[in-house]
């Protein structure tokens, strides 16, 4: 194990959270939470047709009822909108981008498209009167499937486009197709991954507020408030500096909150046409047809390789659902997986090609991993086919193509700066007890049992850390990558930290003040981290792709190190020595020989804001801020193993064991992180086994509640095996990201398990979530 | 309005209620209650589970006028004197909650589990909490906790 270098004690123990003290006790401050006077609520209209033209809305009889204050169509609203709801990644020059506006005007293009919303002075009033407005519709032809949706006279979901594909984007590298020529081995395999609806349990909510001078005040359940803050303005047409964009607790996001929706424009329009506060909060029957969903990816993946295992280039083809419209990120997701089609492994000849389409659906965008579990799911799940076509073990065909040396350019073109995938695996392999579980596997075969158990693995490495800006300029976004980060020490000694980020469930305020304790030699308790208010952290880029930690972490680091440099100044002139002479140890400066000539930095603080004393045009008060641009992406990664029963007479599938083994750098605090592996793999295993929105070809979206669309509980899952190797990233805390790690990892080492339960029947694929009967039915093919 | 006697928290209250009024609702709104999140329309999350007469329910599926004369706990209620219930302190412990909000029913629904005498193994704590989802943490955290707080390994 490679130990912390950083000065203090906390990184590196599992120093108990911060944030438990309020949300224990119901204290809590959801925006459901929130109450101002005078508040009125929104409900809104949603089309009840995948497509379908408006072609009138009857507002009387909802203007009429009892406590209603404003109703209005999408028609009503048009001069509300000063652009259009963004989408920040034109991921080519050509894609196309159609317009989005938050209410719905002549068309409806999916199911639950808001058409009209009233306002009211009571929940039940607004959703008892969205009831009495009568729209008119004429339905049109609609499509769900992305590949149906390509062919020649599907129904379009936008008509101006004459198409419904939004953008082809290719990366290739080396010569894919004369490597394939070349090959002893050639796998083709094909996947779908259906779509994922993210159900963050506290579902959106906004509450907002205009003042006299229209400046806006908006608290959203989201994770990006310094996002939304100047999509408002380009929505709204309110100045920035007008917008105040508050992000109390957040009840979990896993993506579906990092963005920008139509009911945070809607609810600002509506607060500034009536002059009264406006809240709305989500359903959860609406938030699966309103907050965007994830995947719905078809791929068809190839290997090429060498009789004796080395992957010689990989190929891989992807028809990627947009939904009905780009929401923030919709269109870049699959490139976020585009560089590690590779993984661990390394192949010379690489090529990737995505075709995003339009359906007649919800909006996809970014859900856990985006992109990353697509990419993994289809290069492990094929690992286990190629390991199957040579007849080598799929332990051995891993370990044989793993990158052993660091860093590593892959063939993609991103460097990946440490790692260590071999001792991953060779953990793994002594938690698992691999010869234990092949000779029960065998007994069971023998036996004939009708519960057979089978093992799956999954060895990944991901790119998270979003992002280094120039990277993120060369592929289109729109924006940068960095963070920030502002440390100010109070006059008598306790600290504050302002972070660009802004957690959800993510434990920052313990994580950022186990960092900056260390980094200032101040105890964890001393030190306060703000976050989440854009009038108190005026600069940041929020948390999604495991950023916060591997660029608002350094951005901590950073303004630590300057904080110390300052204080340094100080206390040399004031004990009158030269600055080197100083050693700055557990948040004391002593000089260099003369341990008893010292200053603490709280006592440096306080002479900072008395400033009786400090060097010739030195600026009173002890507060520095840094922004950090990573120079590279955060690269973890791993060895997880799934071991699963199956029942061959029902297709009942459970998960019996689960092993991971992850790099995620130097870990600040062992117990949180632990807490992301446990939480990210349950969302991998749970999109493996239960998990799937489905709609009917037309775009009916046929899982519409919590009892169709199978989120796990306690009781189908076991506890989980986990451990850490690590190897320390490319900057100076040596940390990497953790949030998606095991969503990415989950799902190809439980399906290859399955796969493997059954490989002695002939079952060599079952599609996700495999469900009974799929399982049975796989069984029942080969049997016949 | 149909007229409704009931405790939350040892305090009484007499309320004037809808008769389609939830209990979550009464709770939240009338009592400002907050701590009693609403997660689903399908009594499917579990995040309103309080207890009612020591029992966990969830407040989503019980209407406010079935409440009257009942005692109702909510996660507000369950610290003493400023002190940590036993199954608060040990969600603290284990790190059993991340985002926290499907933690109040979390915590009352593993409160009647314990006090029913049902938590005796990790088994039956994981059927036990069947009617809660959490999204962030896999559970594994959560079951640790609740089996901390009952004493069983």
């Amino acid at each position: 194990m490679t130990t912390t270098e950083t000065a203090g004690n906390f990184v590196g123990t599992s120093v108990k959270r911060k944030e438990d003290a309020s949300l224990l006790r119901g204290s809590g401050t959801f925006v459901e939470n929130l109450n101002l006077p005078g508040t009125v609520f929104m409900a809104l209209v949603r089309s009840p047709y995948p497509h379908a033209r408006i072609k009138s809305v009857n507002l009387d009889a909802a203007k009429a009822a009892e406590g209603v204050v404003a109703a209005f169509s999408g028609a009503d609203l048009t001069e509300d909108w000063k652009g259009s709801l963004p989408c920040a990644w034109p991921v080519t020059e050509d894609i196309k981008m159609p317009p989005h506006y938050p209410l719905a005007v002549d068309e409806a293009r999916y199911q639950g498209d808001g058409v009209a919303v009233v306002i009211a002075g009571s929940r039940a009033a607004a959703k008892d009167a969205a009831e009495l407005i009568e729209v008119e519709y004429e339905q049109l032809g609609s499509i769900a499937d992305v590949e149906k949706a390509l062919a020649d006279g599907a129904p379009l979901v936008h008509d101006d486009l004459g198409t419904n594909e939004c953008y082809v984007w290719k990366l290739d590298s080396g010569d894919v197709q004369a490597a394939i020529d070349a090959a002893d081995v050639v796998v083709t395999r094909r996947y779908f991954q259906p779509r994922l609806i993210p159900n963050a349990i506290e579902p959106r909510g906004v509450l907002a507020q205009v003042g006299p001078t229209d400046d806006v005040t908006l608290w959203s359940a989201t994770q990006v408030p310094h996002v939304l803050r100047f999509a408002l303005q380009l929505v709204l047409g309110i100045t920035e500096s007008k917008i105040r964009v508050i992000a109390p607790d957040v009840g979990g996001g896993f993506g579906s909150k990092l963005n920008v929706y139509a009911e945070e424009a809607l609810a600002v329009a509506l607060a500034r046409r009536l002059g009264r506060p406006v809240k709305w909060t989500e359903e959860r029957s609406e938030n699966y047809q309103a907050t965007i969903h994830g995947r719905d990816v078809v791929h068809e993946l190839t290997f090429a390789a060498t009789k004796d295992g080395a992957i010689t280039a990989v190929k891989s083809e992807a028809k990627c659902a947009m939904g009905a419209y780009l929401q923030l990120v919709t269109p870049g997701i699959p490139l976020l997986g585009a560089w590690i089609y590779s993984g661990p492994y390394e192949i010379p000849n690489y090529s990737v090609t995505f075709t995003g389409v339009f359906t007649h659906t919800t909006p996809t965008d970014a859900y856990r991993g985006a992109g990353r579990p697509e990419a993994t799911y289809v290069l492990e799940r094929t690992m286990d086919a190629l390991a199957r076509e040579l007849g080598m073990d799929p332990v051995e065909l891993r370990r044989k193509n793993f990158v052993k040396e660091f860093p590593h350019t892959m063939a993609s073109g991103l460097t990946i700066d440490s790692g260590d995938y071999e001792a991953s695996l060779d953990r793994l392999l002594e938690l698992l007890d691999l010869d234990g579980i092949r000779a029960d596997q065998a007994e069971r075969r023998a036996r004939g049992d009708a519960k057979q158990i089978g093992v799956g693995f999954s060895t990944y490495n991901e790119m998270c850390g979003l992002a280094p800006s120039r990277i993120l300029g060369a592929i289109r976004y729109a924006v940068g990558g960095w963070d920030s980060a502002t440390i100010r020490f109070q006059p008598l000694g306790s600290v504050q930290v302002v972070t660009g980020t802004s957690p959800h469930g993510q434990s920052h305020e313990t994580t950022w003040a186990q960092i900056v304790a260390d980094e200032l030699g101040v105890g964890v308790d001393d030190i306060e981290v703000l976050h989440g208010d854009t009038a108190v952290s005026q600069l940041g880029m929020d948390t999604y792709g495991s950023r916060s930690l591997a660029v608002g972490g350094m951005a901590l680091y950073h303004a630590s190190q300057k904080i110390v440099a300052k204080a340094r100044r100080i206390v040399a002139h004031q004990l009158e020595v030269a600055e080197d002479d100083l050693e700055f140890a557990d948040g004391s400066f002593s000089v260099k020989g003369s341990p008893d000539r010292s200053m603490g930095i709280a006592a440096a603080a306080f002479q900072a804001h008395a400033a009786h004393n400090l060097p010739d045009g030195m600026e009173p008060g002890l507060e520095e801020a840094a922004t950090y641009d990573p120079a590279n992406f955060s690269w973890p990664g791993g060895a997880h193993a799934a071991v699963v029963e199956v029942d061959t007479e029902t297709g009942d599938t459970r998960l019996v064991r689960y092993v991971a083994v992850d790099d995620v750098g130097n870990p600040v605090n062992p117990q949180i992180i632990d807490g992301q592996v446990h939480g990210g793999v349950t969302q991998g295993i749970a999109a493996a086994l239960y998990e799937e929105g489905t709609y009917d070809e037309e775009g009916n979206l046929l899982t519409t509640t919590m009892t169709t669309y199978l989120v796990p509980s306690a009781a189908e899952l076991p506890s989980y095996e986990t451990d850490r190797i690590e190897t320390r990233a490319d900057n100076p805390l040596g940390v990497k990201g953790v949030g998606e790690t095991g969503t990415i990892a989950a799902a190809p080492a439980v399906i290859n398990a399955i796969v493997d339960a059954l490989s002695h029947l002939g079952v060599t694929d079952i599609q996700m979530p495999a469900t009974p009967e799929r399982v049975w039915t796989a069984i029942e093919e080969v049997r016949t | 309005m149909r007229h409704v006697t009931l405790s939350a928290n040892g305090v009484r209250h007499e309320l004037e209620v809808e008769p389609r009024e939830l209990l979550v609702y009464v709770l939240r709104d009338r009592l400002e209650l907050t701590g009693t999140n609403v997660g689903c329309d399908t009594s499917s999350c579990g995040s309103c589970t309080v207890l009612v007469n020591g029992e966990a329910v969830k407040s989503c599926t019980m209407l406010g006028v079935q409440a009257d004369g009942m005692e109702i706990t909510t996660i507000e209620g369950l610290a003493t004197n400023g002190h940590l219930h036993p199954v608060q302190q040990a969600f603290h412990d284990h790190h059993a909650l991340q985002c926290g909000y499907c933690t109040p029913g979390m915590v009352l629904a593993a409160v009647s589990l314990i006090d029913s005498g049902e938590a005796v193994d990790e088994a039956a704590i994981r059927e036990g909490l069947e009617g809660n989802l959490c999204r962030c943490t896999g559970y594994h955290n959560i079951v640790k906790a609740v089996a901390a707080a009952a004493g069983v390994s």
